[in-house]
């Protein structure tokens, strides 16, 4: 019969295709991540991605002050020098670690990632805990409220007195989820593929106010908005502290090495010391309620 | 029946053997009847190998793939109903500014592709400045990327200051698609145009017919009739396209579930936008279809 031998002819290959596309069974099953507090020198040198080298990710373009110049080589802004002090922990020189670049949107995508870890202001939650791993926090940030010098959202003096208005934020950030939750303004907020995206629909009037955290609405208030200011900060209700993790696929085993080595950085200082170099001093704005 | 000693007719019943019994209305010989059993059983076995064999490829597909290592993840990730269910209310509400934006935006494109395709036609000398405004435009709009032009309208004619003239992003991002498809349209005219034979035009000068009223009740008649199906096609595309608005913070369709996505670490809210977006170009398509062939049989006029 000619129709059965054809579609033999047809299935074959496919199931064959399958079978070859199919990867072998992930070498995962290793031992629990975390239990390894130990040295984490000795730790990293077996569960890094290339040998001898740690793969670091952010996303292009990389923001200022988290990184400087769009170069995250540099070991400059707050985020660079970070994952330079967690590799130093770790035993890798500077010249052994490589960045890459990795849009927000598939850093979360299944499969096997082409990194080690991805540091990119990504907060922790639960249901993001499903999908990936994150290290303990390195940085907690509260978010801001930028606005026009001399605009009418730029004189708002409490919480509820910015319903009224239009506002903005990038696309999936927590700073979104802020207007979303805790502002809850009358008009939908607009919402920016990135921050340049809002900072330009800002100087247009397209937004009356744009919200970021709190560092890079500093910097943007500073440096690339002469005639904006931060009309405040938002403060969080009881202690939902909202932190930025390093980003890892489910089930690194290098998590439990970071981790030590952040602790490490956070006991002597490093952290806070980073934090002070890179992060203007966020003390003297005010505070919404 | 009245008929007298007529033999069987010539059908194949007369083959061979006369068949016994009265002649006089045809029956099926034997041989027929044995045929047409024949020709049922080969068709059934066809109809049983054909679903038997397509059961089978994508049977086996759906389970290879469901054996992959990764598919409780992918399943998860793209199609976790939990997810769909949660972000369905915001896509539908983005799903409407597409829907909006391309209803507005397709009449307008119509008028402006064909006023800019005559505007190319004309042979006026007085005209040459309008027929190199309308090849210009054409170039330049069909060159620069779409998304391109929603970025520069949306937030480069706003950044002008202009007094007077409103930043809603949902009127630039308008005017960015009807620019960009106005070119592709206007050329879809203009090839429809052209493709009329020369013998139309003859004959409406020997009518007495002026090169404005030929153009207007004989060619672009023809030419627009010609022209539906691609004319279709580009706002198949133009209903796609629409999702390039969010580049300039529209929350579009795609948008909310970009931002779904990215908020909670999943994909799912892509797939329930895709199945938006195939539900409303299918019926368009088939649309198109009937359309072409409605048209193909008027001009064969039955000379199938």
């Amino acid at each position: 019969m000619r129709i059965p031998r054809t579609a033999a002819a047809a299935t074959i290959p496919l199931l064959l295709a399958l079978a070859a596309c199919a990867p072998a069974e992930e070498k995962s099953a290793d031992p629990a991540p975390t239990s390894e507090a130990g040295d984490p020198a000795e730790c990293a040198a077996d569960k890094v991605l290339t040998d001898g080298k740690l793969t670091v990710a952010t996303d292009s373009p990389a923001y200022e002050p988290w990184f400087a110049g769009n170069d995250p080589s540099n070991g400059k802004g707050f985020e660079s020098a970070v994952a330079y002090a967690v590799a130093d922990k770790l035993g890798f020189a500077e010249g052994d670690v490589t960045w890459v670049k990795v849009p927000f949107n598939n850093s979360y995508a299944p499969g096997k990632k082409k990194f080690d870890f991805d540091i990119n202001q990504i907060s922790i939650t639960a249901e993001r805990l499903e999908v990936v791993d994150f290290s303990e926090g390195y940085y907690a940030p509260t978010q801001a409220i930028i606005a026009l010098n001399g605009s009418k959202a730029s004189k708002v003096a409490d919480f509820d007195g910015l319903e009224t208005f239009k506002l903005g934020a990038q696309t999936g950030t927590t700073s979104l989820t802020a207007i979303r939750e805790e502002i809850e303004p009358t008009a939908k907020p607009l919402v920016f593929e990135d921050t340049n995206a809002a900072k330009q629909a800002l100087l247009n009037g397209q937004v009356d106010a744009i919200v970021a955290d709190l560092p890079t609405a500093l910097y943007i208030t500073a440096v690339e908005i002469e005639d904006s200011t931060i009309v405040g900060q938002f403060a969080y209700d009881d202690d939902a502290v909202e932190e930025f993790g390093m980003l890892f696929e489910k089930g690194n085993a290098l998590v439990g090495c970071v981790d030590a080595a952040l602790a490490e950085l956070k006991e002597d200082g490093t952290l806070a010391a980073l934090e002070q170099e890179w992060l203007s001093d966020t003390a003297d704005v005010p505070v919404l309620d | 029946m009245s008929d007298t000693g007529t033999p069987a007719p010539a059908g194949s019943a007369a083959s061979g053997q006369p068949t016994a019994g009265q002649p006089s209305a045809w029956q099926p010989s034997e041989r027929e009847l044995a045929r047409r059993v024949v020709r049922r059983t080969l068709h059934r076995r066809q109809l049983l190998t054909a679903s038997a064999v397509t059961l089978a490829v994508f049977g086996s597909l759906a389970f290879g793939v469901t054996q992959l290592p990764g598919w409780e993840r992918v399943r998860e990730t793209f199609f976790s109903l939990e997810h769909a269910q949660e972000s369905f209310p915001a896509i539908l509400s983005g799903f409407w500014v597409n829907v909006k934006m391309f209803l507005i935006a397709e009449p307008i494109i119509l008028v402006l592709g064909l006023l800019v395709a005559l505007a190319r036609q004309s042979r006026s000398a007085w005209l040459t400045p309008l027929r190199l405004v309308a090849v210009g435009y054409t170039d330049l709009f069909r060159g620069v990327p779409t998304i391109l032009l929603v970025l520069l309208c949306g937030f480069g004619i706003p950044a002008l200051g202009l007094t007077g003239v409103t930043n809603d992003l949902f009127f630039w991002a308008l005017v960015a698609l009807v620019l960009s498809y106005g070119a592709y349209v206007a050329e879809v005219f203009r090839a429809g145009i052209e493709s009329i034979h020369p013998s139309q035009w003859a004959s409406a000068q020997t009518l007495g017919l002026s090169r404005v009223q030929a153009m207007r009740h004989v060619i672009v008649p023809q030419a627009v009739r010609r022209v539906v199906p691609p004319l279709l096609n580009d706002f198949v595309s133009l209903q796609k396209d629409t999702a390039l608005v969010s580049v300039i913070g529209i929350f579009d369709a795609v948008f909310s579930a970009r931002d779904y996505g990215n908020y909670h670490f999943n994909y799912t809210a892509m797939v329930v936008v895709a199945a938006f977006f195939v539900a409303l170009t299918i019926p368009l398509a088939r649309f198109t279809d009937r359309l072409q062939r409605r048209y193909a049989e008027r001009e064969r006029a039955g000379a199938r």
